[in-house]
Formats: C-alpha cells, sequence, structure tokens
C-alpha cells in the first residue's frame, strides 16, 4: 500500500469515529439535550411572565420516612443549622396530615408556595419581598430589613428569619443575619436551566419522582399536561393565592 | 504667656525656618513609610475592565449587577460578585483560599488599608466553593 492510500485510510477512520460518536450521543441523550434547550436562558436575557415555574408535588409518592428533599436543599443552598429546631432556618419541611376518623396518614413536602398573590409580598415595607416575572418569590435580602411582616402574612409558614451570624454560604446562595428568606425554587439553577435540588433528588429516590418541576404557562410542558389531565389541589385554595406549587393526594 | 516663643521667632527667624523645614521633611518621610498595600495578581492576562476604572468604579458595577441579577435573572459573568471571587481568590500556605477574614484576601488588602468597611461577605460568600465531582458552579 502506498503512502498516499494510507493517509486516506486514517482520514476515513477518523472521520467515522466522529460519526459514531454523534449518533452515540443523539441516541443517549436526545433527552438531555432536548431538556436543556427548552429551559435554558440567555444569561444576559430579562426573566418574562411568559413562563410560570412551579411544581406539581404528588403525596402519594412520598414516603413517610424519606427527607431526600430536604437534604438536598440544606446542600445546595448551604443552609446549616445551629441545633435549635425553633430558630434554624427551614427551606422545605415534611409534613404529616393524618385523618383522625380513619387514622390514614399522608406525608408531604411543604416549602414557599410561589403564590400568584403573594401576601408576603403585599405587606413588606421596603419592597425587599418581591415576586420575579417568572412567578418565583424572593426577598432581596440587599433591601430586607428584617421586620418579619411578611413571615407573619405567609399562611405556609415557609419563611424563616436569620438569627445568627452565617458563614460558608454557598456563592450562588447569599444569605445573613438578620434577613428572612425561603425557598428560591433554586433560582441559581432555574436561570442555567437546571431543576430545583430537591426535584432532583425526589427523582432519584426509590418510591419515584414526587416533586415535578416545570412551566405552569407552557401547555405543552409534562407539568401542564399533568395538572390538564389529572385531579390537582392547591393548600388552602380557599385564600385565593393562586399558588404555584400544586398538590395531588391530599 | 506666649511671650517666650514669640521673642524666640522674632530673634532667631532664621533658626525658626531651619525647624519649619525639618518637621515638614520628617512628616513627609513619615506618610512615605507607611507601606502600600501589595494587591494580589487575578487569574488570567487582564481584568475585565481597566485597572484605574475598576479602582474608582467597581462598587458601582458591582451594585448595578447586584439589582440586575436579583431582580430580573440576569447572571452575566462580566461584572459578577462571584467571578471577582472566582478570579482573584488568594490562596493560603496549604494552597486554600482564603477568607475575607484573612489580611491576604484581594478585597480586603485594599480595604483595610483605606479603612473602609464592606458588608458584601456577611452574606456573600468570599472565597470559591470546592468544587466537587460533576457539579456545576
Amino acid at each position: 500500500m502506498s503512502q498516499q492510500e494510507n493517509k486516506i485510510d486514517e482520514y476515513r477512520r477518523r472521520f467515522l469515529g466522529k460519526g459514531a460518536a454523534l449518533v452515540g450521543a443523539a441516541a443517549l441523550a436526545p433527552g438531555v439535550i432536548l431538556h436543556t434547550i427548552a429551559h435554558a436562558k440567555p444569561a444576559d436575557e430579562a426573566v418574562t411572565s411568559k413562563v410560570r415555574w412551579g411544581f406539581l408535588i404528588d403525596a402519594n409518592k412520598c414516603a413517610e420516612n424519606c427527607d431526600a428533599c430536604v437534604r438536598a436543599c440544606d446542600e445546595e443552598n448551604g443552609i446549616t443549622k445551629f441545633g435549635r429546631p425553633q430558630t434554624d432556618a427551614q427551606w422545605i419541611r415534611k409534613i404529616t396530615l393524618r385523618n383522625k376518623q380513619t387514622n390514614h396518614s399522608i406525608t408531604l413536602p411543604m416549602m414557599c408556595q410561589h403564590c400568584e398573590h403573594p401576601p408576603c409580598v403585599d405587606v413588606c415595607p421596603t419592597g425587599a419581598s418581591f415576586k420575579r416575572a417568572d412567578g418565583i418569590v424572593l426577598v432581596d435580602k440587599h433591601i430586607c430589613i428584617g421586620c418579619r411582616y411578611c413571615m407573619m402574612a405567609c399562611p405556609y409558614k415557609a419563611r424563616s428569619f436569620i438569627h445568627e451570624t452565617v458563614t460558608g454560604q454557598a456563592p450562588d446562595v447569599p444569605r445573613g443575619k438578620g434577613t428572612v428568606e425561603s425557598c428560591t425554587l433554586c433560582v441559581h439553577r432555574v436561570d442555567r436551566g437546571e431543576t430545583p435540588a430537591c426535584a432532583e433528588a425526589c427523582a432519584k429516590t426509590q418510591e419515584g419522582p414526587a416533586i415535578l418541576f416545570g412551566d405552569l404557562n407552557d401547555p405543552n410542558s409534562k407539568i401542564a399536561k399533568r395538572l390538564a389531565s389529572e385531579p390537582s389541589s392547591a393548600v388552602r385554595a380557599d385564600f385565593r393565592l393562586d399558588p404555584g406549587v400544586r398538590y395531588q393526594g391530599i | 504667656m506666649f511671650s517666650k516663643p514669640i521673642q524666640f521667632i522674632a530673634q532667631r527667624p532664621t533658626l525658626f525656618a531651619v525647624m519649619i523645614i525639618a518637621a515638614c521633611v520628617v512628616s513627609v518621610s513619615a506618610l512615605a513609610a507607611v507601606p502600600k498595600p501589595e494587591i494580589p495578581k487575578g487569574k488570567g492576562d487582564r481584568c475585565v475592565e481597566d485597572t484605574g476604572f475598576m479602582r474608582k468604579n467597581h462598587m458601582e458595577l458591582l451594585l448595578h449587577q447586584r439589582d440586575e441579577t436579583v431582580h430580573r435573572g440576569i447572571r452575566t459573568k462580566k461584572h459578577s460578585l462571584k467571578e471577582c471571587i472566582d478570579c482573584h481568590a488568594v490562596n493560603d500556605n496549604q494552597g486554600q483560599p482564603v477568607s475575607h477574614e484573612d489580611s491576604k484576601h484581594f478585597c480586603v488588602v485594599c480595604h483595610e488599608y483605606a479603612s473602609v468597611k464592606i458588608d458584601c461577605f456577611e452574606c456573600h460568600a468570599s472565597k470559591p466553593r470546592v468544587k466537587k465531582a460533576g457539579q456545576r458552579l
């Protein structure tokens, strides 16, 4: 074989190798790639009200002794505890409901419900408590004066006040003494096209994904389709706050 | 009461002038003796803006970016505090990045010299997070 033919063979081999890699990627990860394209927002673009982020939580799939979501939240957001459950920060908690007549009990995760009409925003005297265009309710800690009106106003007990000096914060999640905080729907992850830490951890548990995250405004999203086809309810729907977190099985 | 010093100045004006000049020279040399802060070099070739501009305006850029990020979800890297911290991390003797409690910290070096107290790091992380396998930061 001449040297030139050898070279051609080498080119062919390289081309085929690259092709095989591409085919492999397309076969293995279409979900991953499509998912990222569907959600990732360019970093220099502001959030819009075209999307509204929310959760659909199936209490039937939530195991009583499982706290994977709580642990994942603490880890992701750098929430350190001082061993004082009365005052320690808590963004997500597991609660158990029991029917006194039948003794049937269910357990579910409870966190900021990211209301369409959030009472915490209504009462905030400084404008620190606000709702982002995409429906995520946040505290701007630069403006928060720690008055805790929002904690009083929230019917879901979703917010915590930070009583003690915090150290070792996660770079994406600034937190500090003298301000109020609550579930941010992992806004730093959502902004780069990922799902919140609790939903991700829940999907990896044996009982299966009890927490589904998605865009309530997009009729083609998994969450909107399930909300349209299956029964669901809001906690204390009588307040008419239109929470972004919906439950099944309660 | 003050007659004695005045008498001295009137009698020996040259000597007095020499004393005044000597006092000035001593104070200037004392000023020069205050060591300028040694500013640690960041990673990469250059900062996102000119050094002079950054010295004067970094707080304005950070303030602007903070509102854009918190309220509008704009997370461009150029003027983000997190990126400043990543690029300007200073390591201690063990090779671990130091926090704002250490005088070697990039921000602290200047702010201690200028006697400016900042409260950014009461909430914000002052050093990059240690990366775990497969974790995006």
